[in-house]
């Protein structure tokens, strides 16, 4: 942060008062109207018949289905995706080897892709006009329009969140800490649990959450692969649509408050991971980073 | 000194070929085989139907209006955040994000209830003639919505860096505040601004859920390509749904290209100053 200047100095440009309020009026206005009003709405519609209301429509057993199946999607599919983050960037950042830069794009191409696209995607490997769908189905392996399917989508359009947090800070604290820990005969498993991990543990809590956050957010990658079986395959999203269109606002705006819910809690967490060093720090906000490869600077 | 080889290359190079080639890759690859299967006659005549056409024009404009609302806006709202000191500042910082962390259908439904006519916004709007839910204009505010925070996150680092400087410079030479606006700071923010367009209307292109509630979703009018992929994959028809898909596909790929070199030339510049 820059300081601030002495009262002698001119007054920066866009600090003409005038200019500064209507500004400052300006931007505050949308804020209000884009982020803060949607948000609002949910709160007045949910609660819009009452608390006793909001509960029942919560303890509905399809609700309760749909958030039992999120949070199973997701204690499958992010531990999977951690793993998986943490061990491309530790061969991207701690090795050396051909075609780096090609791994390291596409690793990063799931964000670039529309999330039905990935939906019709799987569709064309499992279901029964793709590549493996009539032999799951004479094996009588159910992978579409069910729980298997749901996860392996949201590990589609979560692929990334964990291994670009990681690859930028492991690329920029180098090597040498590990190269030591090995030469004074520390294992590959121990070196990374008591070297790496202690430097990277905010930036992979990080990753995690807001890859935690997408999968039980994800609507249409699911929404493809799931089939919308009422009390089945809905997952929290799926069954918020169906709900809408049933025409039950209140119940659901009701399931779409503990969505929103988390969301607020992934971004108190994501600002307290933050302070920690984790995120914003290197990067700007990317959609497919491409400085992830950008030499480290001695 | 040649430098020591850390262990495990083999297992975290393993796991992750393996992961991206059945997670990533598979999938990827099966669809363009099964678009491929078409052949391409009948593969133009789906991808050059006038209702997929219809879809381009309105996904395209609509990104395209979006993308300009959210270089405006962002642009606006990273300064603010960056140069004016005023409370609840850091508040409305974390709040920038909320639009990644809604999850999008929950932005669809509650977008939509703003704006349909008995909306908060949508009610007022009315009575001035304006109609934003099942319009064009409902689409191009569900895209500014999911994007939003795209621009004023790559906008924001370089603007706090900015050296004050170089503004007293052109001070202290007489030039007006709106002259050294355009010809000192826009030049220095402009790598970073097309950096988070591009990822703004990429989003914007592929973007579903928060849209087809307030779309109305009427084909020729207000139907996103991402809906008529999905429509032809609920009818059956899995070849046009593959052949529209891999549009898309195609899009992004072109976007992902345009993306890493708009944030190359923006860390180039960054790192340069």
């Amino acid at each position: 942060m820059k300081p601030h200047h002495s009262g002698r100095r001119p007054p920066r440009i866009g600090d003409d008062p005038l200019f500064r309020r209507v500004l400052l009026g300006v931007v505050l206005f949308f804020v209000a109207v884009i982020i803060v009003a949607p948000l609002a709405v949910i709160g007045v519609q949910a609660f819009s018949k009452g608390l006793p209301y909001f509960a029942g429509a919560i303890a509905e057993p399809d609700t309760l289905h749909a958030i039992l199946l999120t949070v199973l999607t997701a204690l499958i599919a992010v531990p999977i995706n951690t793993a998986f983050g943490v061990a491309a960037a530790w061969a991207i950042t701690k090795h050396d080897f051909a075609g780096k830069r090609l791994l390291t794009i596409l690793i990063e191409i799931p964000f670039s892709v529309s999330p039905i696209v990935a939906g019709v995607a799987y569709l064309f490997v499992y279901g029964l006009q793709g590549l493996f769908g009539p032999a799951l189905e004479s094996a009588g392996i159910k992978i579409m329009f069910a729980l298997p399917g749901i996860v392996l989508a949201s590990m589609f359009v979560t692929a990334p969140f964990v291994a670009r947090e990681l690859i930028p800070l492991m690329q920029a604290q180098g090597r040498d800490l590990e190269e030591a820990a090995t030469s004074l005969g520390a294992s590959a498993w121990r070196t990374f649990f008591s070297v790496t991990l202690p430097n990277i543990k905010w930036a992979l809590l990080y990753g995690v959450v807001l890859c935690n956050s997408r999968v039980m957010g994800e609507f249409g990658a699911v929404s493809v692969v799931s089939g919308n079986i009422r009390g089945q395959t809905n997952t929290l999203p799926l069954h918020i649509e169906l709900l809408y269109h049933d025409y039950d606002a209140v119940g659901s705006f009701a399931a779409a408050s503990i969505l929103a819910t988390l969301a607020l809690v992934t971004l108190v967490v994501k600002v307290a991971l933050e302070r920690q060093g984790a995120g914003r720090s290197k990067r700007p906000a990317t959609l497919a980073g491409n400085d992830t490869l950008s030499e480290v600077k001695p | 000194m040649k430098r020591r080889v850390l262990p495990g290359l083999p297992l975290s190079l393993g796991i992750t070929l393996v992961y991206a080639a059945i997670i990533i890759v598979l999938p990827l690859a099966a669809l363009v085989f099964k678009a491929a299967s078409l052949g391409p006659a009948d593969y133009w005549r789906i991808v050059s139907s006038d209702r997929a056409v219809a879809s381009y024009v309105v996904t395209v404009s609509s990104a395209l209006a979006a993308t300009v609302f959210n270089l405006v806006f962002g642009l606006a709202l990273a300064w603010v955040l960056v140069r004016y000191r005023f409370p609840g500042r850091r508040l409305i910082d974390a709040l920038v994000d909320l639009p990644f962390a809604l999850p999008t259908a929950v932005a669809g439904i509650s977008l939509t209830t703003l704006f349909a006519t008995n909306g908060w916004f949508g009610a007022p709007l009315s009575e001035l003639g304006v109609k934003v839910a099942y319009t064009p204009l409902g689409i191009m505010i569900a895209m500014a919505f999911t994007s939003l925070p795209f621009v004023v996150r790559t906008v924001q680092p370089v603007l706090e860096e900015l050296d004050p400087a170089l503004e007293e410079v052109a001070q202290t030479l007489g030039g007006s505040d709106v002259s050294i606006f355009r010809r000192v700071i826009l030049p220095l923010l402009t790598p970073a601004l097309l950096a988070g367009v591009s990822l703004s209307f990429a989003r914007s292109l592929g973007e579903f859920g928060a849209i087809i509630f307030i779309a109305g979703n009427q084909p020729f009018s207000t139907e996103i390509t991402a809906l008529l992929a999905f429509i032809r994959l609920e009818e059956y028809d899995y070849p046009a749904s593959a052949a529209i898909a891999s549009v898309m596909l195609i899009a992004a790929f072109v976007m992902l290209a345009v993306t890493n070199l708009m944030q190359a030339r923006a860390l180039r510049y960054t790192v340069r100053n």
